[in-house]
């Protein structure tokens, strides 16, 4: 499934394979046609993804091939025992967690999941929580503290839902508490950005210590759509929004949000997905080697200046 | 009661536009001083119209004992930002020249019948009453104010949410204030929230919603998501009450409901409980 800034990519993609075919069948030998359009390729793909728009960005981010939390479990968790339910209404999928042991550290995973099959994406509410679902990963990350368990928070979802049950369930109280005991949490957190960082959605499980973001995920305040259909009066404009709200990797690290990008395979992480959840992989562990030396205290007041130092506004008397 | 300053003096022979006013809820006409007096809630419907951070704080903080705290703090454009409606930096300096504020909340300190208060004041003049840097910030150093002296605190909240202008740093003011009420928790400095028409958006979803005591004034608009984008997902009409205050009282989010002339009684007496002793 090809974006349409990959369809050159495609083309050439294609026009290989049928090669490759070709070369199976016939006595006549197309080695050479293939290697000059595979460096072809190359050179193309490097062009095409070394200057990716903002938009193209949010795209790749987006992308239904795209590692979601249970692969990042598969590929970096010996064990996985999740855990269910807030206690209080239910048990939203579109945020889950439990017990995981990720490269023999024995953490709390939580996170949004999105959902692969039709079926799991309309279970997971595609990947917007509910009220319900920020319960349970508050619920989760007070168990953590309780058995001083580091936590590792990976977020990706186009927002919190925005349904009548959620606000009747006090969607944005439930938002706002995990803001407020999250601050106050006396283990390490590592937030993972992974594909979309919607709003208050992704920041209802994203106060942490450190805020990691894969090169091609998004994290804003408003979907581009939403930004253009609000001050564009136009959802058409999503591309000028998303790039007017400097979501990037690259801008949120210029903006001093996030501690670290991982790099993703050319192409984003879909093209081997492999390769994007290993480089993930590291990253979690190198920062939870460093923040399990710190004590509770240490933690708590370094979470507190890190948010309380985001700002940029001027001083006028 | 003289807690809104007049503006302008009354020439005889005024125009109907002087006399009168439209409940902006109701559209009832309503004769102006009658409006004024009644601390423009409406007499008709109860519609609590929105009024400026100053006449709010007027009718609540004792006179002469207000003193401003982190009132330097004014917008910066960390994003160059600009729409089809131009470019932020301008629309700030318009907001900044309409409303004499310099951000979308007053922060300062007074007495409340006596008892010594912090105080954060949204202003929906302001951008919407919009969440953003400057904002954060002076509500952050406003709580730490408050936490020093062990005063309560309270925010008087009336915002459509986080100022997109400002990018992922106005989401994050969400988590910076919320951090911020946690160390009045942990310190157990009383913090009360006063949801006004209208708390929505990121602001109902941080500080807004985490009060000791949640109260809010008759029939406010209190919610996260926008009425048409969930009338959009769910394909389905809201119930006319949905997202009110009466609504959230009713669903467990709010304590009470006070109207305008009784809220600095009500504040004042919550505050007795929450003496230090």
């Amino acid at each position: 499934m090809a974006l349409d800034f990959e369809k050159p990519l495609e083309e050439i993609e294609n026009r290989i394979s049928e090669l490759k075919k070709l070369n199976e069948k016939a006595d006549v030998s197309f080695d050479t046609e293939i290697s000059a359009l595979e460096r072809k390729l190359r050179s193309t793909s490097k062009r095409v993804y070394s200057k990716l728009s903002p938009w193209e960005t949010v795209q790749i981010a987006r992308h239904a091939e795209r590692p979601l939390l249970r692969d990042y479990i598969a590929g970096l968790c010996t064990e996985f025992l999740e855990l269910h339910g807030d206690r209080c209404f239910g048990d939203d999928q579109g945020i889950i967690g439990g017990f995981a042991t990720l490269r023999q550290h024995r953490v709390m995973v939580i996170g949004h999941q999105k959902g692969r099959s039709v079926e799991e994406k309309i279970e997971a509410n595609f990947g917007m929580a509910s009220p319900d679902g920020y319960r349970k990963a508050m619920r989760l990350m007070h168990l953590a503290a309780k058995y001083k368990l580091p936590i590792v928070s990976f977020i990706d979802t186009p927002g919190a839902y925005p349904g009548l049950e959620a606000e009747a369930r006090g969607q944005a109280e439930a938002i706002a508490r995990n803001l407020t005991e999250m601050s106050l949490l006396p283990v390490p957190v590592i937030v993972v950005v992974t594909g979309e960082g919607g709003s208050g959605g992704a920041i209802g499980i994203g106060v942490g210590n450190v805020v990691l973001m894969l090169s091609n995920a998004v994290y804003s305040v408003i979907s581009p759509e939403g930004c253009a259909s609000i001050l564009w009066r136009d959802g058409s404009k999503a591309p000028e929004a998303a790039a007017a709200l400097k979501i990037t990797a690259d801008s949120l690290a210029e903006q001093g949000i996030i501690d670290e990008i991982i790099p993703e395979p050319e192409g984003g992480a879909h093209r081997d997905p492999n390769a994007a959840i290993e480089s993930t992989g590291d990253a979690i562990v190198k920062h939870l080697r460093r923040l399990k030396k710190m004590s509770a205290k240490r933690l708590i007041d370094h979470r507190y200046d890190k948010f309380s130092k985001i700002g940029r506004f001027k001083s006028r008397k | 009661m003289a807690w809104f300053r007049k503006s302008g003096k009354k020439t005889p022979g005024a125009s109907e536009e002087d006399l009168w006013t439209v409940c902006p809820s109701c559209k009832a006409h309503i004769y102006k001083q009658e409006w004024e007096a009644e601390l423009k809630v409406c007499p008709k419907c109860n519609y609590h119209a929105r009024i400026s951070c100053t006449e709010r704080r007027d009718l609540l903080i004792d006179a002469g004992t207000w003193r401003e705290y982190a009132g330097h703090v004014t917008t910066s454009d960390p994003l160059v930002f600009s729409d089809a409606k131009g470019p932020y930096k301008e629309k700030a300096a318009a907001a900044k020249a309409k409303t004499g504020l310099k951000e979308s909340v007053l922060t300062g300190d007074g007495k409340l019948g006596g008892i010594p208060v912090s105080m954060a004041i949204m202003d929906f003049r302001f951008l919407g009453g919009s969440l953003a840097s400057g904002t954060g910030e002076k509500i952050t150093l406003t709580a730490e104010h408050a936490a020093r002296h062990r005063w309560p605190f309270i925010i008087f909240s009336a915002s459509g949410g986080a100022r997109m202008h400002e990018g992922i740093i106005s989401l994050m003011q969400m988590a910076k204030t919320c951090a911020a009420i946690a160390r009045l928790n942990e310190l157990k400095v009383p913090y009360i929230s006063v949801l006004t028409d209208p708390t929505t958006g990121g602001v109902s979803a941080s500080f807004a919603m985490m009060g000791d005591i949640n109260i809010a004034e008759p029939r406010a608009l209190i919610g996260f998501a926008g009425r048409r984008v969930i009338e959009e997902t769910i394909k389905q009409k809201l119930p006319d009450d949905f997202q009110t205050a009466e609504y959230l009282l009713e669903h467990g989010f709010i304590d009470h409901i006070v109207s305008r002339k009784d809220m600095k009684e009500y504040l004042h007496r919550v505050l007795q409980y929450g003496k230090r002793r």
